[in-house]
């Protein structure tokens, strides 16, 4: 019975979702305004269905009932609440369910926000995201249906994957990445719809910027999360291994990384508006392959992914949006002809191109060493894969010059300078680089990767300081601080709160470039009473305990930390053994502290004769990346919020 | 950097044509070299995914390159050597070709004879493998595909609970 309501639900969802788009599209051909009502009310009837069917997978979930065929596959009745909600996206169908419950949401609030609007694009961008929700609820349909009916429903159920129940933060990470690539739908239909009218205006430039913002900010985060949750549980001591899970949420951030700065130039000087959408479109092209290497096995082999419709399927839209996004590109991109023009010479226009140019190398890199493998796999049935030192190697002078290009862009003027004020502001920070550069050598840092990114990450976070304070600076003359303050958030809060994203971004990108170059490391076997010395630490093994949690058992080891004969902490790093899964989890203990991380991860225990075999680390800086995202994370909303306004906005109303 | 005229300012019709041409070609230009420099980046950083079987095949080829070695651990052949870190064991495969692995470390808990394993490291110029990273497949006997295909490394590889494997994700 709930399986049959859950197929009407996505059906429901599937006839709203093309009936939608075709009606907004022809509402938008021939500017009909009924037709376009209607666009709207299709577009509530899907986003209402698919949240519904949501709901009642989640009841199912939650009691469980494994009548419906998804809960019969990851469902159990001796898991906790939290991991029987977090089950929704554990397996593929769940996830696709999801994937439609994030774009259900997206687009209610989108048309929500813009349901005043009477411009042109509006009819043509619910058409396009209305195509994308067709074609997921298509999939949920079909190919990756939740709801089938199981005749004869079991007693329980094995439970989601083991790793996915073994820490909290995997409740976390896939909403926050969800949230990023659905929400590239958004930006994607705003941009094909200014190729569809014709037109890029002012109006549209500022909610395509907003809409773009969100999923990236979610997406940024998400992938610091899934960083931290590799850290926190698999054990191997690091949280980026250039897995294609990992490349494929890189790529599109990226590219949207490139559209927001392009988008700057867009709004400055009226160029590059071609760019821009073509940045957006290829963002959300990039979803879609990431969501095509992510949930269709292909990199489990490339022969048997069509084993399951569903890559096929995913690869057909994939396909199919690509020719259209490409097509509509080539057809309409002169009708966004270049108003203005760019500043020649040494100056911030320049250097952000330079930027998006180097963004785009960088996402290209990434894409080739991703693909790569599966096209050999397809055409010559060769098995490889490509290592570490490709990416590390190529990705690392990139990542320094974009680096050095954080610090030099923002402190040029927008209009051309003058030799001695451009010495001026180019000069200073130069001794806090100078500073950065002295405490990474005298922290012992040799790598000269390492170093240079001190060096420049010590001049960006000057410049960026220092644009943060100028507002508030230049007001402190004539106020006091807390007008001043106010004042400076009122007026300079977008130009403070990019800054404030600079500053996140710059604390992850030392973050990695000290962790990776200069972390210590050893595999030890310990007899209970043993130790041994790590770095400054003596670690002792005192001993390892059976235990039962309910819904899993686990033999955790517990190891004393001391410094110079002084006790630090006790660490308990162990095996989670969860029934459905033979292989029992090993989950790492980690001390953070603000310089360095103790990693320990037990790679086999046996409890009767009290011995262990222990990977132990040395990590510096790792929490430094964490704080990084939560720095970008407020930046991003603090420049999300909406601006209250002294002057009534220009083109309001009509173009907005 | 060309400071004396905006390459995106609109030029007069009659020459733009011609620019678009140039452009296109200049950016085809530039893209394949881009591709070409990556690509000889990839190629040099291969990991292969082999069985003992192509692992002989491949000669001297193999040694020093990177190469995921998978296989069954040959029962009766484990010895832990100098004490705490260090292994020696044979990995096999359906085909009957063995190869002799030498690995540094400590063997995670699931390993033992018999079972289904991915060893990454290199072939050494005195004909054993060496081994830096062992892992363990999930299920408790690797099952090798029969002789007319090639060992599946990487069905096995995706069932070891490994290093860096959060495919599961």
């Amino acid at each position: 019975m709930t399986a049959a309501i859950g197929r009407s639900l996505v059906l429901l969802s599937l006839f709203a979702a093309v009936a939608g788009s075709v009606v907004a599209f022809g509402g938008a051909a021939y500017r009909n305004t009924a037709a376009q009502r209607w666009a709207r009310r299709l577009l509530a009837l899907y986003s209402a269905s698919i949240i519904a069917a949501n709901l009642l997978m989640v009841w199912a979930l939650l009691r469980p009932d494994f009548s419906v065929g998804y809960v019969a596959a990851v469902g159990s009745r001796s898991v906790p609440k939290w991991v029987a909600i977090v089950s929704l996206w554990s397996s593929l169908e769940g996830s696709i369910l999801f994937w439609g419950l994030v774009l259900a949401v997206y687009l209610a609030i989108a048309a929500w926000t813009q349901r005043a609007s009477q411009s042109d694009y509006m009819p043509w961008a619910i058409g396009v995201w209305l195509s994308t929700a067709a074609f997921f609820s298509l999939l949920l349909s079909g190919p990756a249906q939740p709801f089938t009916t199981v005749p004869l429903p079991p007693s329980d159920g094995p439970g989601p994957n083991a790793l996915l129940q073994n820490h909290l933060l995997m409740a976390i990470h896939p909403p926050f990445l969800y949230a990023g690539y659905v929400g590239m739908t958004i930006p994607f239909g705003l941009a094909a719809a200014a190729l569809l009218a014709g037109r890029f205006g002012p109006g549209l430039q500022r909610t395509l910027r907003t809409w773009l913002l969100v999923p990236w900010m979610f997406l940024t985060i998400a992938i610091v999360l899934g960083g931290w949750w590799a850290y926190e549980v698999l054990g191997w001591g690091g949280y980026w291994a250039w897995d294609p899970v990992e490349n494929a949420s890189l790529l599109p951030w990226l590219t949207a990384t490139a559209a927001l700065h392009s988008a700057l130039l867009v709004e400055r000087r009226a160029v590059l508006k071609g760019w821009a959408v073509t940045l957006v479109m290829a963002s959300f092209l990039l979803t879609i392959l990431g969501t095509f290497m992510t949930r269709s096995g292909v990199f489990n082999s490339v022969h048997s992914f069509t084993q399951s419709p569903i890559g096929p399927t995913i690869l057909a839209f994939l396909a199919l949006a690509t020719v259209f996004s490409v097509l509509l590109l080539a057809m309409r991109i002169d009708t966004l002809a270049p108003e203005g023009q760019l500043e020649p010479g040494f100056t911030r226009d320049t250097l952000l191109l330079l930027g998006n140019l180097l963004l785009v190398l960088f996402a290209f890199t990434v894409l080739v060493g991703t693909v790569f493998p599966l096209i050999v796999d397809a055409l010559w049935h060769r098995q490889m894969s490509v290592g570490r030192p490709y990416f590390d190697h190529m990705v690392a002078p990139l990542g320094v010059a974009l680096l050095l290009l954080k610090g030099l862009g923002p402190a040029l003027p927008w209009r051309r300078p003058n030799r001695e004020r451009l010495l001026r502001t180019l000069g200073w920070p130069l001794v806090t680089a100078g500073l950065a550069f002295g405490t990474a050598w005298a922290a012992g840092s040799r790598s000269p990767w390492a170093l240079l990114v001190a060096f420049f990450a010590g001049y960006a976070v000057h410049v960026a300081l220092r644009e943060i304070w100028l507002p508030i600076g230049q007001r402190l003359r004539v106020l006091r601080l807390h007008h001043a303050l106010a004042e400076a958030q009122r007026t300079g809060r977008r130009r403070m709160a990019a800054h404030v994203i600079h500053l996140g971004a710059i604390v992850i990108v030392v973050g990695v470039a000290i962790s990776s170059t200069m972390t210590v490391s050893k595999e030890v076997a310990l007899a209970s009473g043993e130790s041994f010395a790590l770095g400054r630490y003596t670690l002792t093994f005192v001993g390892a305990e059976v235990r039962s949690e309910g819904h899993r058992d686990a033999v955790v080891a517990r190891v004393d930390v001391a410094q110079g004969g002084r006790h630090l902490a006790s660490l308990t790093p162990r095996m989670n053994y969860y029934a459905s899964q033979q292989t029992p989890i090993g989950t790492p203990a980690v001390r953070s502290t603000l310089f360095e991380d103790l990693y320990l991860s037990l790679l086999s225990v046996d409890p009767a004769r009290q011995t262990i075999g222990l990977r132990a680390l040395v990590n510096p800086m790792v929490s430094w990346i964490w704080a990084g995202m939560i720095l970008m994370a407020i930046g991003a909303i603090a420049l999300l919020l909406p601006a209250r306004r002294t002057l009534p906005p220009a083109g309001a109303g009509g173009v907005a | 950097m060309n400071t004396d005229h905006d390459p995106f300012a609109a030029p007069p019709a009659t020459t733009r044509r011609r620019n678009r041409w140039l452009a296109i070609g200049a950016i085809t230009a530039a893209l394949a070299a881009i591709l070409g420099f990556l690509l000889a980046g990839v190629g040099k950083n291969l990991v292969y995914y082999w069985g003992p079987t192509e692992l002989r095949a491949a000669g001297d080829r193999a040694i020093g390159a990177t190469i995921r070695l998978g296989g069954q651990v040959v029962p009766g052949s484990v010895r832990h050597t100098g004490g705490v870190s260090g292994i020696e064991f044979d990995v096999a495969d359906r085909k009957g070709a063995r190869v002799h692995v030498k690995a540094t470390g400590v063997a995670p808990q699931m390993f033992r004879e018999g079972i289904g394993v991915v060893v990454e490291g290199t072939l050494a110029r005195a004909g054993y493998f060496e081994g830096q990273r062992l892992m363990v497949s999930h299920g408790n006997e690797y099952r090798a595909p029969h002789d007319r295909d090639d060992v599946d490394v990487r069905k096995l590889i995706e069932s070891t609970q490994g290093l860096d494997d959060k495919k599961a994700r």
